[in-house]
Order: C-alpha cells, then sequence, then structure tokens
C-alpha cells in the first residue's frame, strides 16, 4: 500500500486486520486510509469478488494464518465475509469482527496501534457508529434501529 | 401476498439477498431451503444474526419446504425462497409442482465449472440440469441483482469466457 503523500518517508507496519467486503470497497477503504494517515499496510484487502462462501473462508482463513492477524473489518451484517467470518471465530474465540465498517472506523483503528488489536478494534468500532450522522433540516427524524442487512 | 423469487445462491444470504433484492422488493421473510443448514442450530443463527430484526427467516429441508409451500404464499408478507444449488431447487420444483420461474443468482467457481456469466458457473451436469428444468415448463433466467440484465437460460448453456467480476 503506497501513500499520495510523502513516500520518502513513509512506513511500512506488518498487518494487524483484514478488510473485507464487497466489490472495491475494502481496497477504496484502505487507499483512503493510506491517503489520509499512510498506514494503509496496516490492513490486508479481501474482497468477495467472485468466490463462494466457502473460498471466501478459505481466503480469510490463509490471510489471517500467514500474517497473524485477529481481527476482521467488513462491510454489511449479512454480507458474505461477514458470514464467513463469523463462521471461523466458531473456532477461534480470539477473533474479533467488527460489521459495518466505516473509514473512521479503520483510521481510529490505525492509531490505537499502541494497544492490543482486539481492544482497538472495540474501540474503533465505537468511534466509527458515532461519525454516521444525517444533518440537513430536511433530513427525516431518524426511527428506531432497523439493521440493514 | 407471494414468492418474489425463488433464487439459487452458493451463498444463501447475503448481501445481494437481503439488500440488493430484499430492500426494493420489501421482503419480509426469506425461506432457506437447504438440507444442512435446516439440521444446523448454529448454522441458523449465523445466518439469522445477518438480517434485520423486520425480516425473518425460515429455514427449511426441502421435504418441508415442499409441505409447507402452499403456507408460505399465503404468508401476508413478501418472500424470497433460496436454495444453495441446482439440485436442491430442482428437487423442491418438482415437489411443489407449481413453481414456474427460478433465477440462479451466484453459483460461483470450482473445479469442474466453466463460465457462463460473471456470476454464474457449472458443470456440463448443471447444465443440463437446468435445461431439463426450462423445458419442464419453468422459466429459469440468471440476474444477480434487480437491475441487471436477465439473461436466458439458453445463455447459460454454452461455456464462455469469464466477464471481469462478480459482485
Amino acid at each position: 500500500m503506497t501513500s499520495n503523500e510523502d513516500d520518502s518517508t513513509e512506513t511500512k507496519h506488518a498487518p494487524r486486520a483484514i478488510v473485507a467486503g464487497h466489490g472495491s470497497l475494502p481496497e477504496g477503504l484502505v487507499n483512503a486510509v493510506d491517503c489520509i494517515s499512510g498506514r494503509g499496510s496496516d490492513f490486508l484487502v479481501i474482497s468477495n469478488f467472485g468466490l463462494t462462501g466457502g473460498d471466501i473462508e478459505d481466503r480469510l482463513r490463509a490471510a489471517a494464518s500467514e500474517f497473524d492477524v485477529r481481527v476482521f473489518f467488513t462491510d454489511l451484517p449479512a454480507g458474505s465475509a461477514t458470514i464467513a467470518v463469523r463462521r471461523m471465530m466458531r473456532t477461534d474465540s480470539n477473533l474479533v469482527l467488527v460489521t459495518g465498517a466505516n473509514l473512521s472506523t479503520l483510521l481510529e483503528f490505525v492509531f490505537q496501534s499502541d494497544v492490543d488489536p482486539a481492544e482497538g478494534a472495540r474501540t474503533a468500532a465505537e468511534k466509527g457508529r458515532g461519525t454516521l450522522v444525517a444533518f440537513g433540516d430536511a433530513a427525516p427524524k431518524p426511527t428506531p434501529a432497523s439493521g440493514d442487512g | 401476498m407471494s414468492i418474489a423469487l425463488y433464487r439459487i445462491d452458493d451463498r444463501l444470504i447475503h448481501g445481494q439477498v437481503v439488500v440488493g433484492w430484499g430492500q426494493p422488493l420489501n421482503i419480509g421473510f426469506i425461506v432457506l431451503v437447504d438440507d444442512n443448514v435446516a439440521c444446523c442450530d448454529w448454522e441458523q443463527d449465523l445466518y439469522r444474526m445477518g438480517v434485520p430484526p423486520e425480516m425473518e427467516i425460515i429455514f427449511a429441508d426441502v421435504p418441508s419446504a415442499v409441505t409447507n409451500h402452499d403456507s408460505y404464499l399465503n404468508d401476508s408478507r413478501r418472500g424470497i425462497v433460496v436454495a444453495p444449488d441446482i439440485d436442491t431447487m430442482r428437487r423442491l420444483v418438482e415437489g411443489v409442482g407449481t413453481i414456474r420461474y427460478v433465477n440462479v443468482g451466484g453459483i460461483h467457481h470450482r473445479a469442474g465449472r466453466t463460465p457462463r456469466l460473471r456470476y454464474v458457473f457449472l458443470t456440463q451436469d448443471e447444465a443440463n440440469s437446468l435445461a431439463e428444468l426450462s423445458e419442464a415448463g419453468v422459466q429459469v433466467t440468471a440476474q444477480d441483482v434487480p437491475n441487471a440484465r436477465q439473461t436466458q437460460v439458453s445463455e447459460l448453456l454454452v461455456s464462455k469466457a469469464p466477464e471481469e467480476r462478480s459482485a
């Protein structure tokens, strides 16, 4: 992962988490993290493009094992990557999954580099949730939470 | 109301089903027809946790889905029936006898399958099975998301070079 800013001072970091989800979103999110923080290499990226649920799980398992990563960020609660990680969690209670991850979530995580990744993930989830705001008088009043699938 | 979609999708319940189809069709329930999931509480919890609270998931093996099909049709909500593979959907279609439309939503690559669409890969046996469904009077089309082009079964029977991407 490269930075758009000062490449000469860029420092690579060992991956601390995996970002997985639909289409190019994981790559795009991590690219944005890199542009802002230079810490895109904190993440491994896995897309579900063209993969069965089993293939997604295999790729996630392989990446997590190779890089000793146990934190996962996914985009949708009902997404195939989320389902795959949940399946992995069945046999590994040390894994942590944050679903519904957004850019703020990931940025918070990379700046939690001095804490255990699992703890950083939980903090990042809270911060990310707090950044979802609808501005404008025309925005309808929020209704009770109704999952997004 | 009705069953809006009979879908073959090897990912079963995922973003395209819950959000892509579920939201525009105002789906109130999903019938997940899978003999393996139907007998595994943990697998059921896995799928249940991903859907919004207003959407019910009904888990069924093929025989119980056949038995309960009328109740799905008579439900006041609109539903989707999803099966993991062609064989499961075919057994459901043959058991129910009145299903006239099947959507191929996602059958991804694995050894022995060749590309038909970017999200449909079939073995020759699977292609033959779809053709037989069609010949039996079932309209078989492929369409991954609601605004995508609907592909007729005849196009699925021909192996072709893979397109770029699958959601």
